[in-house]
């Protein structure tokens, strides 16, 4: 046992490392999927957050080229309860192993990942430290508690691209397939819309960015222009966009307060689709208020009422603060709510072209139930457009 | 959407006997749909022929018919009961061919039925080879290439295109039945013949072989609002080319990538809906492709499955009663998760934790079969365990298996043949999974390994990890083991039986000292405070608490499983099912459960056998799926401190552990194992049957062959050997001679002095009877007397028989009852014993003595209407029997009373999956089921017990008998009765003299070795309809071995016995008849009660 986990009320956990070797700190989250860590690893959302997978053995699949979210590995940490260095997945090109060591992220294995997910469910998220260095209880239980809250933490800029970029990939052969006609016309309330292909601009804004969403956009004939997330919004009107999206994140929307500015600006000047972090600054925007959850979503299993619909998707989920239904004002409509505690899922102006989402439609990990919230956008800026 | 009030009552159709390919989970299964029907105020009418299921109790549904499960059973019973709607998706293959049958006579139309769950159409599309390839092509998925064929030109013309090796799948068959594996077209031809006459609609698919992709299945749910949901996935170690149901399966997936795995999702719910699924669970099965990841849909079952059963174990979502409430209108979202109780069904439930099935096969029955696993199922049953990692459930997986194995090796009893490597791990058997262990043990590398074997290397890799752990526990003994590297060792599921063998005191010295015994480790691991801890099976990876107990265990930091304050009992279950140990057992675990917990009990069930309904986590109040080993109960008992454990209803699983769970001071309720030894005891049981004088057949035992030969020289032959503590007839035999007896004891057991060989003296022609009973100690209640139609020699449980005795006079039936109770009291029996009796020149003998659930509970039970094991069990927690308002079951001892009903058990014989395996009847037991027939007479019975096993009797055509110098004289009646019913009589020459000379015109036909057109010709042209032949002797083996196995594959019934043959006449004259009724489970109770009430 090489590296110790301990959180900040003193409970702690010992387990072998498998990253690289220090210290690293943050807030501790649990994930529930059964697949997608490479995706986690990678997905800009977990910045600052060491992430505990509950599945239990993980690396079985290894790294490939397609699956990051981003450029680089984004969690602070990883916490696994048995890694596997071998892997067997016929697009792999290294274990995680490598790829976490090479990026000088801890990662621990051999943890009792079950009794620390039943202490975060029943104490709520809480603030943690890794190391591979001090086995000193007290003194990491100390600095567990020196470092911030994630509450009133804008992490958006850690993230964010420093320049703006095009984006034209697609999801090549992992598209969502389209349902059959036949199979289309017995469900009214998904239809698959695209566009022509690249026939529609989007500018995106980069609060943490996952590259599935830039695939999922273009996979519905949207060309994307990625903008960093201090971008104004005269800027981004200058580009022309057929739709502004607004991108997941990580850390607390509150503080984030360009990216709530901006969409007041943007609203009904041109449509906006915002995810996840998108979404809570849209809501915040809209006049709304954001809490922290006792200890967030972060699972693909979660089932979401589309209330206009009545019908269930299952969800890729991935947020520790969510909209307070009690805070809307009249012209905000609640689409989408959570089945397990009924949370707020979706927004949608009342009488301006803007909506958004809190799970994610494009998946990446997760289900694909979603995806139809893609076309939905693309609808809205063709019926802008005409 | 609410539920629908347009309908009242539902016909629920279960699976009929036990099969291969269709075993317990489908009792599971029509149990829940049951229970979650009537929840909902429906009056619920089930038919099923299987009487050893707890959905065919009294209780479970409004209506419960034990009868045939064809279309006229069931018209009978329409137009009784009215019901509005059929559902049938939750009884296997057999229920849903049957609805397809309705539908296609009109039956559902005439009577305004409307059919629950899939339609036909979505059966057809599902079912038909042709249909579903089209439709999957039509929605742009992947299907290999095959073709369609109706006759072997045709197949032959496929074949030329898809190429070899070929796999020929037949349409509508259940567990791959029918199809197989063809490497050139030698063997193919004779697969399409065999495949094209097994499919129902002649129609078989040949497709290009996939052998060795990775093979995956998903369980998918849909509502009629269109939610889906997957509720688990399952992937097979074993490559394709290995039937699902002969797989060692892992659930979640291990080797899928998210991308991977959301591809599959999506094609499994498009699968759903192009197929038609409107409501309800289907399995869906893909085969990818190892290195390029190609997909190809392979097939779907749109019902409730095997797979399904398993993943709602697995997983703890209980699919078959979502489906049932799905199936009346509700959607996904409105049913609640029972586990969690917050949150809705409509979600995908998530694991941390991994699940191993390994089948459980019985080739040992089968000695001439070929072991090579195929595409058609072989094995008769599975456990299932649960663990932390992929090792751990896999070690606890292998000692679940009650194989005479610590777990996967690591106990000195693995049986290799180094020049056989290769050819092992390429050609898959029972055995594979020991040679890869050997295969890394002698060094060969995992990508070799791979290579032959076509397991995914991540498999593979988790076994050397695991031998890793071994290799460095081999280095110590127990006196200087590390406690890590122990708490190591269990984290990867190793138990202390396999600790004990590796961690040998010092190797020179193991010969001289006694082994070192897994209690021994038992108690250092202890002093090392390395336990288990116990988990929630909990929908969702802790993410919300979970309110129902559902546990395993495992070696982490925190136990969950917090014991309550109340009085608690133990029930053992039987473990995974087997030849002579099967579904019988579980029900009389899931009644001793019933029956405490109305005593205010909390009960606690122990079991690894995820097709049952004791592993549903409603049935104990508290369940522990987990190995049924010494050391996993211990564990448990440890930290429960019931008050008392139940040994006696799951069959020898509990009973071998009674000993060592008593002398470490758990306490065993009921009938004391001293007892249990005792009866087992041949020297002790004999003394005590002296002492009641009770005869019993001349018998011995004996430890060496020259002790054996003594004791057959002194009893005479013919005799009975058999090895002691055994079940099912395992390894019985009926022996004539020195050499035969020389051979058996050279060959078939391995005697010592802890397990005897058994002797007795073999009574020929003698009457069969079996009686089971209930004691509390004082009182003994006969339950039911029982008398085997097939003559003696032949294992009770491949005999018909009857209640009540309809050859045995009064008399005799009282002097047995007297010494059941007789024998009850002296051994201190509290619960139920069996003892069988055979009857031969007016002598009453006891042949055995059992005293513990025995396989004819159930069926005595519903033949009685009582329910016989919840009341042992209560007998056993210390209420009296007289506190029991029984009602006198003496009508059902005897046949001369007034108003008599008939009740007859018959079973069902796997030949089908076992070809070139002789199909004789013998001592040891081989059949996989059994259904029950109920009439107003014997012959009705009878009739219906044969339907109810799909035996088909023959009103008219030819009757070809056979019958040996013995059975010549008796034999007339039974051919005069086939004449006089319009049979056209054909004998052999010897046969047809007797008859000839008794006035029956009869035609001679020539024997096989005799000349042509001989019998067989006869049989294989379709010119016999019935067969009769009893055995001849040696010299004519081979023609009758010849004579069972054609008629077998033409379907024609073949009776061996002439009490047989005897009953098949009357049945026969019962159909021709015709004029029955069919009364159901709760009237037949009714009338019961009511008799009691008007004396």
């Amino acid at each position: 046992m090489d590296a110790i986990l301990v959180l900040e009320d003193g409970r702690y956990f010992h387990g072998n490392s498998f990253g690289a070797t220090g210290e690293r700190s943050g807030e501790v989250v649990f994930n529930t999927g059964m697949s997608g860590y490479q995706e986690i690893l990678f997905d800009p959302s977990y910045c600052g957050q060491l992430v505990v997978m509950t599945a239990p053995q993980i690396g079985n699949t290894g790294v490939n080229t397609f699956d990051s979210e981003s450029h680089q590995p984004q969690a602070a940490g990883l916490i696994v309860r048995a890694y596997s260095d071998s892997y067997s997945s016929w697009r792999a090109r290294s274990s995680l192993s490598q790829i976490v060591r090479e990026h000088q992220i801890v990662a621990v294995s051999d943890v009792d990942t079950r009794a620390l997910t039943r202490h975060i469910r029943t104490a709520g998220a809480m603030r943690g430290i890794i190391s591979t260095e001090d086995q000193d209880i007290e003194r990491l239980t100390a600095k567990a508690r020196a470092i911030p809250r994630m509450e009133g933490l804008d992490l958006t800029h850690i993230v964010t691209s420093s320049e703006a970029y095009h984006w034209f990939e697609g999801s090549q052969e992992w598209k969502v397939v389209n349902l059959s006609p036949g199979e289309a016309d017995t469900l009214p309330h998904r239809p698959r819309l695209t566009y022509q292909p690249g026939g529609l601009h989007v500018v995106s804004y980069d609060f943490g960015l996952k590259r599935t969403i830039l695939r999922r956009l273009v996979d519905y004939g949207c060309r994307v222009t990625v903008v960093p997330a201090s971008t104004s919004a005269e800027d981004v009107l200058a580009l022309q966009p057929d739709g502004v999206f607004y991108s997941n994140g990580p850390g607390d929307p509150a503080p984030v307060a360009h990216g709530i500015a901006t969409v007041n600006q943007l609203l009904g000047r041109v449509p906006i689709f915002g995810i996840c972090l998108g979404h809570q600054l849209m809501g915040l925007a809209m006049g709304g208020k954001t809490y922290k959850l006792p200890f967030g979503h972060h699972s693909i299993n979660h089932p979401v009422r589309y209330l206009k619909t009545g019908h269930v998707e299952i969800t890729s989920q991935n947020h520790g603060f969510a909209i307070d239904p009690d805070s809307l004002p009249a012209d905000v409509e609640i689409t989408h709510i959570n089945l397990n505690d009924h949370t707020i899922e979706g927004l949608r102006h009342r009488s301006l072209p803007a909506f958004s989402v809190q799970y994610h439609p494009e998946a990446g990990p997760g289900p694909h139930d979603a995806t139809y919230l893609f076309s939905e956008f693309v609808a809205m800026m063709v019926e802008m457009k005409q | 959407m609410p539920k629908r009030t347009d309908i009242q009552t539902i016909l629920i159709v279960g699976s009929g006997p036990i099969v291969i390919g269709q075993a317990c989970e489908f009792d599971y299964s029509g149990a829940q749909a049951c229970k979650a029907l009537r929840e909902e105020q429906y009056r619920v009418v089930l038919v099923n022929s299987n009487p050893a299921t707890i959905m065919t109790d009294p209780e479970l549904a409004d209506v419960t018919y034990i009868e045939p499960l064809n279309i006229e059973s069931l018209e009978r019973i329409i137009q009784r009961e009215r019901p509005d709607a059929l559902l049938s998706t939750v009884g296997g293959q057999t229920a849903l061919n049957l609805s397809v049958e309705l539908e296609q006579a009109g039956i559902l139309h005439h009577y305004g039925i409307e059919l629950l769950g899939a339609k036909v159409e979505a059966v057809r599309i599902a079912e038909d080879r042709q249909l579903f390839k089209q439709k999957m092509i039509e929605i742009g998925l992947q299907v290999p290439q095959s073709g369609i064929a109706h006759t072997l030109a045709e197949a032959l013309d496929v074949v030329a295109e898809t190429g070899f090796p070929s796999i020929v799948r037949p349409s509508f068959t259940l567990g791959g039945e029918g199809g197989g594996i063809a490497y050139n077209i030698e063997d193919f031809r004779l697969l399409i013949e065999r495949a094209l006459d097994i499919s129902p609609v002649h129609q078989v698919l040949v497709e290009a072989s996939v052998l060795g992709w990775k093979e995956f299945e998903l369980e998918v749910m849909r509502d009629r609002a269109d939610n889906g949901v997957i509720i688990c996935s399952i992937e097979n170690i074993d490559p394709m080319g290995v039937h699902t149901g002969d797989s060692i399966t892992v659930a979640p997936a291990m080797t899928l990538t998210d991308r991977e795995y959301q591809r599959m999702r999506d094609m499994g719910l498009r699968v759903l809906r192009a197929v038609g699924v409107e409501t309800g669970g289907s399995n869906v099965q893909f085969a990818i492709h190892p290195t390029d990841g190609r997909i190809y849909v392979i097939e779907m079952n749109p019902r409730v499955s095997r797979s399904s059963a398993l993943a709602s174990k697995a997983t703890g979502f209980p699919i078959a009663k979502i489906a049932a409430k799905l199936a009346v209108g509700y959607t996904l979202d409105e049913l609640p998760n029972d586990i969690t109780r917050e949150t809705p069904a409509s979600f995908e439930p998530t694991l941390d934790y991994v699940v191993v099935k390994i089948p459980r096969w019985t080739f040992e029955k089968f000695p001439e079969a070929n072991k090579t696993l195929t595409t058609q199922m072989r094995s008769v049953g599975e456990v299932m365990a649960i663990g932390r990692t992929f090792p751990e459930a896999f070690q606890k997986a292998w000692r679940s298996l009650e194989q005479g194995r610590a777990g996967w090796g690591a106990d000195g009893k693995d049986k290799i043949d180094p020049d056989r490597l290769r050819e092992y791990l390429i050609t898959p058997t029972p055995e594979r999974f020991f040679y890869v262990r050997y295969a890394l043990q002698s060094g060969m590398g995992v990508d070799q390994i791979s290579a032959l074997t076509h397991i995914d290397p991540w498999f593979i890799h988790q076994f050397e990890q695991m031998l890793h752990i071994e290799g460095r526990v081999r280095a110590f003994h127990l006196g200087n083991v590390p406690p890590n590297l122990v708490r190591q060792a269990k984290r990867m599921g190793y138990s202390d039986a396999q600790l004990a063998y590796l961690l040998q005191p010092e190797r020179d010295h193991a010969q001289a000292e006694s082994p070192q015994t897994e209690l021994v480790v038992r108690a250092r691991r202890k002093e090392m405070g390395i336990l288990p801890t116990f988990h929630c099976v909990d929908t969702c990876a802790a993410e919300f608490p979970a309110l129902t107990p559902y546990l395993y265990s495992s070696y982490e930091t925190e136990n969950e499983s917090l014991p309550s304050d109340r009085p608690k009992v133990m029930i053992l279950g039987s473990g995974p099912n087997r030849i002579g140990q099967g579904i019988e057992f579980d029900y009389c675990c899931c009644h001793a459960v019933f029956g405490l917990r109305k005593l205010g009990y909390e009960t606690i069930m122990i079991n690894c056998n995820p097709e049952t309904v004791s592993t549903d986590y409603d049935t104990a109040d508290k369940l522990y799926f987990e190995p049924l080993t010494l050391e996993d109960v211990l564990n448990i008992a440890d930290l429960e401190q019931p008050e008392g454990v139940l040994v006696q209803f799951g069959g020898q699983t509990p009973l071998k552990l009674a000993n060592a769970l008593e002398a470490a001071g758990v306490p065993i309720w009921g009938t004391p194992p001293d007892a249990i030894d005792l009866a087992e005891d041949r020297d002790r049981f004999s003394t005590l049957l002296d002492e009641l004088g009770i005869p019993t057949p001349e018998h011995g035992s004996a430890v060496s062959l020259d002790q054996s030969l003594a004791v057959a020289r002194r009893i005479g032959y013919p005799v009975v050997v058999r090895p002691s503590y055994v079940l099912g007839g395992r390894a019985m035999a009926i022996v004539y001679d020195d050499v035969s007896l020389e051979r058996y004891m050279r060959h078939a057991v391995d005697a010592s002095p802890e397990h005897p060989v058994l002797i007795d003296r073999f009574l020929e022609d003698a009457f069969e009877m079996d009686v089971d009973a209930v004691s509390d100690g004082h009182n003994v209640v006969i339950a039911g007397v029982m008398e085997q139609i097939e003559q003696a020699g032949i294992h009770s449980g491949d005999s018909a028989c009857v209640i009540p005795p309809y050859m045995v006079d009064q008399e005799h039936v009282d002097t047995m009852c007297q010494a059941t109770a007789q024998l009850a009291r002296s051994l201190g029996v509290i619960g139920l014993i069996n003892i069988q009796y055979a009857m031969k020149d007016g002598v009453v003998y006891v042949l055995e003595v059992n005293p513990r659930a025995s396989r004819t509970v159930p069926f005595v039970a519903k033949a009685t209407g009582i329910p016989w094991a919840q009341i042992a069990a209560q007998a056993i927690a210390g209420k009296p029997l007289s506190a029991f308002e029984l009602p006198d079951t003496q009508s059902m001892l005897y046949p001369d009373h007034h108003q008599p009903m008939y009740h007859v058990k018959e079973v069902v014989m796997p030949w089908a999956r076992f070809p070139g395996v002789d199909t004789l009847l013998g001592p040891e037991m081989r059949s996989t089921g059994e259904s029950m027939g109920s009439g107003s007479t014997f012959g009705e019975a009878f009739a219906k017990a044969q339907l109810g096993c799909k035996h088909t009797l023959p009103s008219m055509g030819n009757a070809f008998i056979s019958v040996n110098d013995n059975d010549k004289a008796n034999v007339i009646a039974i051919a005069r009765d086939l004449a006089d019913m319009g049979f056209t009589l054909f004998a052999t020459s010897g046969t047809a003299a007797v008859l000839q000379a008794a006035g029956l015109q009869t035609t001679p036909i020539y024997k096989v070795n005799e000349g042509r057109p001989h019998t067989v010709d006869y049989i294989k042209n379709g010119q016999v309809a019935l067969i009769v032949n009893t055995p001849l002797g040696k010299a004519s083996f081979f023609d009758e071995r010849a004579i069972r196995h054609t008629a077998l594959t033409h379907g024609v019934p073949t009776v061996t016995t002439l009490s047989g043959a005897a009953a098949v006449v009357q049945a026969i004259r019962s159909i021709r008849n015709g004029g029955w009724t069919a009364h159901s489970l709760q009237e037949r109770m009714r009338k019961i009660y009511l008799e009691q009430q008007t004396p």
